[in-house]
């Protein structure tokens, strides 16, 4: 079986970002980027089916510009077999990235896709159900657990009120959510390793898909600040000040 | 214009995310319809058909739709916003919606739009980014928008109107999926994200137990929900629906009391908007107090407790 694991380009998520003085998009210059963490838990997920037996091959994929080459090495050095970049410089929504990745599916032809849930800088989590919905394949989203079975995968999701299990028929598309697995770091060796596995580039022209945004994003902003609050001195205080200040309780 | 509201429920009643979903669709100024699509579910379009602003109720019912399942449910979302003529589809931004709503877009070709937390006009619409550290102004020209809203950005819908409910016909059932098990968390206590207080605990507590023994008592006595942070859910203290953040659940209640939780942005991002904040953390330091109103420098197994009593006493 083979998994196909997109995997996205982000703000490291220890960056705090900070809002262009034009409110055109967020300062990038300089800031480092990392793969997204909950396209980290995929990979690991589909690294493990493999050691598992149950994946034969682990192909990482992205959509964006050459840059993303450095996130599907990070991909590779946590074991995916080879890595494609369908590479564009134009800004890609998540329906696009859908479209390309559908085309990649497409030619690849996986049994599994896997994917983050979300990427931490959109926030849209929106991918892989659009995938899912292109394909015609089903889908189990914010997964918490995988296990695959004969033609079908068994996934345990994290939805509002508790937990919940889907079986899906294969082909599908799993996202991961947080709890899905701790991904491994990747060790010196491997990272060597990695720069020697194949990546191919893919001009996202040649997949003949419309990648033509369909929103605007006019101005961005950042939310207002709550103004700082104070230290109570002891319990007393705090209970005066919730009773008579906020009269909150 | 119209726009279509797609409702969570249980088959038995209408889930609250879905009242703020119908407050959202109303910014549109134009009809507003329901679809109601279970199993056994005529009284959920029953109580849909009373709401204030309501001017349709579409029920489908089949035993296909029993379980809210995205590949039935978006098709469905397809055929029926598709022929409608409908300017948006709204779904709340709840685990429901979004499981579902992207599909249904990606189904209809169109783009989504994301935790929309205020509708200014059919087409423009504001949205958190990066963890709710920016707000992004979104335009759409698309003849059809497909957003998920964030409940606590909109007021409940309120009792007073008196729609017709209308049936459609059932799609049919693709059968790619299938529930196969489900724990769901069983509380008295109020839903964490619709609650007006909520007590949460993070990796301060220590254990599992301490969650318990600590905040239990003070939630009792303030009729609060429990929530936790990322590191008390990952440590394994409580469920992951308790979550509060990011990627859990987002809350804005009228007093958030956060105890030994440091305030990862994460974190955060789930709760900077409640009215107010109050943080009991050892540490002096702790990113948390900058969003606190009121913070407590003290051990919390000795504050906690001293608070609850000091509230029953009242």
């Amino acid at each position: 079986m083979k998994v196909l694991v997109p995997v996205k380009r982000v703000v490291d998520y220890n960056v705090k970002v900070r809002v262009k003085s034009d409110q055109s998009g967020v300062e990038l210059t300089g800031v480092k980027m990392s793969i997204n963490p909950f396209d980290e838990i995929a990979v690991e997920e589909a690294v493990r089916l493999r050691e598992a037996g149950v994946a034969t091959e682990v192909v990482a994929v992205s959509c964006g510009s050459g840059a993303s080459q450095e996130t599907l090495r990070s991909a590779l050095a946590m074991g995916a077999d080879r890595a494609i970049l369908v590479e564009t410089d134009a800004e890609l929504q998540p329906l696009a990235v859908a479209r390309l990745l559908q085309a990649v599916a497409g030619r690849e032809q996986p049994q599994m896709v896997i994917c983050g849930k979300q990427a931490i800088d959109d926030d849209a989590n929106q991918t892989g159900q659009m995938l899912a919905a292109l394909m015609g394949w089903p889908q189990a989203t914010f997964a918490s657990k995988v296990a695959v079975g004969e033609g079908v995968v068994a996934v345990t999701r994290e939805i509002d009120g508790g937990l919940e299990t889907l079986e899906l028929k294969l082909p599908a598309v799993v996202t991961a959510d947080l709890r899905l697995n701790e991904p491994r770091y990747a060790t010196l060796p491997n990272i060597m390793k990695a720069k020697k596995k194949p990546l191919e580039v893919l001009p996202a022209a040649e997949l003949g898909v419309d990648i033509t945004p369909r929103l605007r994003h006019v101005r961005h902003a950042e939310p207002a600040a709550r103004k700082g609050g104070i230290k109570v001195a002891d319990v007393a205080e705090l209970l005066n000040k919730l009773r008579n200040e906020a009269k909150v309780i | 214009m119209k726009t279509l509201v797609i409702a969570e429920h249980d088959n038995g009643r209408l889930i609250a995310a879905t009242l703020n979903t119908v407050t959202a669709a109303s910014r549109f100024g134009g009809e507003v319809d329901v679809l109601v699509a279970g199993h056994g579910c005529a009284a959920v379009a029953a109580e849909a058909a009373t709401l204030a602003g309501v001017s349709g109720v579409l029920l489908v019912e089949a035993a296909h739709y029993a379980e809210p399942l995205a590949e039935n449910l978006a098709a469905l979302v397809q055929r029926v916003a598709g022929a409608g003529g409908y300017r948006a589809v709204l779904a709340p931004a709840t685990s429901f919606g979004k499981n579902l709503a992207p599909r249904a877009a990606a189904l209809l070709d169109a783009a989504a739009v994301s935790d929309v937390v205020a509708i200014d006009a059919p087409g423009r619409y504001l949205r958190p980014i990066y963890a709710g550290n920016v707000m992004v102004a979104v335009e759409s020209e698309q003849a059809l928008d497909v957003l998920t809203v964030r409940t606590t950005a909109f007021d409940q819908a309120t009792a007073g109107g008196s729609a017709v409910v209308s049936t459609l016909e059932a799609g049919p059932d693709l059968a790619l999926s299938r529930v196969v098990g489900r724990e769901l968390s069983k509380s008295e206590r109020p839903e964490l994200a619709a609650a007006a207080i909520v007590v949460s605990g993070g990796r301060g507590l220590g254990s599992g137990e301490n969650y318990h023994r600590v905040l239990e008592p003070l939630a009792d006595t303030l009729g609060a929900a429990l929530g936790a942070s990322r590191a008390a859910v990952d440590a394994g203290f409580v469920p992951n629906d308790y979550q509060v953040g990011q990627t859990g659940k987002i809350v804005a209640p009228g007093l958030y009391v956060a105890v030994g939780i440091s305030g990862a942005i994460q974190h955060l991002a789930g709760m900077k908007d409640s009215k107010v904040i109050v943080a009991i953390n050892k540490d002096p330091d702790a990113p948390i107090f900058q969003v606190a109103d009121y913070g407590l420098v003290a051990d919390l197994f000795e504050a906690v407790p001293a608070l609850t009593s000091g509230i029953a006493q009242a």
